[in-house]
């Protein structure tokens, strides 16, 4: 009797230990440090990064996880974005002036996408983190797709187009095709001269206020501050880029009536309308990335008239009517590159991947820059017959 | 174990259907596999793809160095992208040490098979088509090499490109030989690009056959050392059907069979060049053929040094492209008539206050039979063409044989006839 009481005690004692090593041992689990990869094979799940703690869809970041945002983001189909950087402990990324900051092996750049979920009142629904990751390979882009119990993301190399539909806090239904792009199609925008690069984190993108828990900071300074960043100047000594949608900078933005633009509105149609450009289509159309040989150079750096476009002939443009030029100063509807914008269909749409519906507001911006630019130096039709 | 599970399913599921039902999880597509296969790729990996008629919607992308993609034969792998949702490319590749062999890429809503800034390429037996032949709307490029160094396009089949059934743009080291290019606004182009040589390939029926020529604005200029021969370039009158946003090519005569623009350094010889409606060969400076204002500093619109001998050249010019106010400007310089052979005479003035003589520009066009001769004097503003070839028998130095790694020495057995 009395060995068999011992026993018990012995075995409730055992389950007493097992559960409290689980418990801790889980908690322990969930408070577990980044875990970042520089080699091959890359985790199945998101949750293996450790970059978040708490309720994987919260996205709440774990220790030294950074959230960030830019000046002006990459239009994707009005999805929400949510950013994070990591960089192993006791290192550092070294700042540019101009392209993105020097990162140090291990570093985790984050970016997770989300829609509003098809009730208003719930909360948003999480498609896709993209992990842009500095492996001793270069950079790596890996896709991860949320389930649809929002509880894990797994990691999909090819993964399958996502159904969206959502009724907007206007009341307006949105009904698309979300094309995630696969983990070849992140180098389309990424890559530089065959060199995978990460495109947001660049000084003029980052050079802006950010209300972290403890306080708004300008997120140069925050990142010092961290030890994330090493060689920043004083922060009027760094370029920024404008906000496209700055409210600020928009009442100015608007014509007068007919041609009646003020040199205050034009230069806040240039500022805005070229930090656009520069971030929705600077990466590809600059000298070494993919549409480099196109001879178009978008980034808000560029001051060649002739590499933005403008009185350019296409050379390898898809089909939009019978459009001649890329660019025309003051004719938005004689110039390809806002047909382009304006186009869903994949042959003769910009960008040509990432994106399935019209950026409405982008648009507008950059047609009435196009409309603002004086039309007397570009003679683009001056002699558009042709001989044989 | 994955692969054997999966075998045993589907065969389960078979075994099950057979007995009327059996709920399965269907195959991921085609789309997917062949991508996911792609994107894990290695150096060395080869994608066999079986024989058989495969939809997709999605732009194919390749990154991996190294990887071949197999098929089972041009007419009997096929990867069809009509209705295409996704991407502007059928396939591309941006990838060092490629080769595509043996299968075909259809109806693609942009361009077929494009290769960016790749060394080392291999593009054997692959068709690129539109099915529903010339239209407007097909893809511009059908075998689209660009910025790439040491490239081998064979025995290959382009029908129904907006601009150019094969382009080689702003490559080095290039060799196109024994493909077939039919049906497409343009047959082959070689544009801004150097070290190219075009040999033993056909252009036949498309609105013209083969384009040597520098266009501005490009990031890579001085496109040069061109070789052309051994082609056959007949019957290239289907009407250009290039939308006009494509820029230049729109403004491509019908019925054009070689011509050689903005550039210097072109042998052209033992082509077959016949029956091309609005010339057979023309050879053009920029301004003269475009018209546009040139912006780029560092283009030179002039042709010279062009050597074209020992071509069979007939039955060109018999019914120019009236549909461009520039041709049928051009026919009454000529009196009403085109020829064989267009020159517009142009020379850089750089040229002529250096050199004397008739022919300062070096267009040397000798022994090509007895082919009809326009020089129409776009320089004196067309006011005194001359039909005499005499100022141009002239012969230059043969231009070297282009060497790629992917050509064992000594199979182009070309004998140029240059002295």
């Amino acid at each position: 009797m009395n060995g068999g009481e011992n026993k018990r005690q012995v075995l409730l004692f055992l389950l007493l230990t097992l559960w409290l090593l689980v418990v801790v041992g889980c908690g322990k689990l969930t408070q577990a440090p980044v875990q970042s990869r520089v080699d091959e094979p890359y985790p199945e799940k998101l949750s293996e990064w450790h970059l978040f703690a708490g309720r994987a869809s919260h996205l709440q970041p774990n220790h030294g996880v950074l959230p960030y945002d830019l000046n002006t983001p990459l239009f994707s189909d009005y999805a929400s974005k949510y950013r994070f950087v990591w960089m192993p402990p006791g290192t550092s990324a070294q700042y540019r002036e101009d392209g993105p900051f020097d990162f140090p092996a291990g570093t985790i750049l984050v970016k997770s996408f989300a829609f509003p979920a098809n009730v208003g009142s719930e909360p948003e629904r999480l498609i896709e983190t993209r992990l842009l990751v500095h492996t001793n390979k270069g950079w790596v882009g890996l896709p991860y797709i949320w389930n649809a119990k929002q509880t894990e993301a797994t990691l999909e190399l090819a993964p399958d187009p996502v159904a969206i539909r959502y009724t907007d806090s206007g009341g307006v239904k949105h009904e698309f095709t979300y094309f995630i792009p696969n983990a070849n199609e992140c180098k389309q925008c990424h890559d530089n001269s065959r060199t995978m690069l990460p495109i947001g984190p660049k000084a003029r993108n980052l050079n802006k206020g950010y209300a972290y828990p403890d306080g708004t900071a300008n997120q140069i300074s925050e990142w010092t501050r961290v030890g994330y960043l090493r060689g920043a100047p004083p922060l009027q000594a760094i370029p920024k880029v404008a906000r496209w949608d700055d409210p600020d900078l928009a009442g100015k933005g608007s014509a007068t009536g007919g041609t009646g633009y003020t040199v205050e509105s034009r230069r806040s149609l240039e500022t805005r309308a070229r930090a656009y450009l520069d971030n929705n289509c600077g990466h590809c159309h600059q000298p070494g990335g993919t549409a480099g040989y196109t001879g178009i150079d978008l980034r808000v750096t560029n001051v060649g008239m002739q590499s933005l476009g403008v009185c350019k002939s296409p050379n390898a443009a898809g089909r939009v009517g019978t459009l001649v030029y890329d660019l025309v100063p003051g004719k938005p509807d004689e110039s390809i590159l806002l047909a382009r914008m304006e186009s869903t269909r994949p042959k003769e749409m910009m960008p040509q991947i990432g994106r399935s519906v019209v950026h409405a507001e982008g648009v507008a911006l950059v047609r009435e820059w196009i409309k603002s630019l004086p039309q007397d130096g570009a003679a683009c039709f001056a002699k558009t017959t042709s001989r044989p | 174990m994955m692969k054997n599970s999966l075998v045993t399913l589907t065969a389960l599921c078979g075994f099950a259907l057979a007995l009327g039902g059996c709920n399965r999880q269907p195959a991921p597509s085609m789309q997917k596999r062949l991508q996911e296969q792609l994107i894990s790729s290695k150096a060395g990996t080869v994608i066999e793809l079986p024989e058989g008629k495969f939809q997709l919607d999605r732009t194919l992308s390749l990154t991996a160095d190294g990887v071949t993609i197999r098929g089972k034969g041009m007419d009997k792998t096929i990867l069809s992208f009509a209705g295409q949702k996704e991407g502007a490319q059928g396939l591309l590749v941006k990838a060092n040490d490629f080769t595509a062999e043996d299968f075909a890429i259809e109806d693609s809503v942009g361009d077929g098979l494009t290769v960016q800034s790749g060394n080392n390429i291999i593009i054997r037996r692959v068709r690129v088509e539109w099915t529903r032949g010339p239209n407007a709307a097909n893809g511009p490029y059908a075998i689209y090499p660009t910025e790439c160094k040491n490239v081998l396009v064979e025995d290959s089949v382009a029908k129904g490109a907006a601009d150019a059934g094969f382009y080689i743009g702003q490559s080095d080291s290039v060799v196109m030989r024994r493909n077939r290019s039919e049906y497409n606004v343009d047959g082959y182009e070689v544009e801004n690009a150097q070290n190219v040589d075009v040999y033993d390939n056909i252009a036949a029926h498309n609105a013209g056959g083969i384009g040597v020529f520098n266009l501005p604005d490009l990031p890579k200029q001085g496109g040069q050392h061109v070789r052309v021969f051994r082609n056959q370039v007949y019957e290239n009158n289907t009407p250009n059907f290039a939308p006009k946003s494509l820029g230049p090519i729109y403004y491509l005569p019908t019925g054009t069979g070689v011509y050689i623009m903005a550039i210097h350094d072109v042998e052209e010889f033992q082509n077959k060049i016949h029956d091309n409606n609005t010339t057979n060969v023309y050879v053009i400076d920029y301004q003269t053929a475009l018209s546009d204002p040139i912006k780029d500093q560092r283009f030179r619109p002039y042709t010279d040094h062009i050597y074209l001998h020992d071509n069979e050249i007939s039955g060109g010019g018999k019914s120019p492209d009236v549909r461009l106010d520039g041709v049928k400007a051009l026919m009454q310089v000529g009196g009403g008539a085109l020829a064989d052979i267009l020159y517009d005479g142009v020379v850089d003035p750089k040229i002529k206050a250096a050199k004397k003589g008739r022919n300062p520009a070096e267009v040397c066009l000798v022994n090509n039979g007895s082919p009809t001769f326009l020089n129409l004097d776009a320089a004196g503003e067309f006011k005194h063409p001359k039909r005499d070839l005499k100022n141009y028998e002239c012969a230059l130095p043969a231009l070297d044989a282009v060497k790629i790694p992917q050509v064992t020495e000594g199979s182009d057995k070309a004998s140029s006839g240059g002295q």
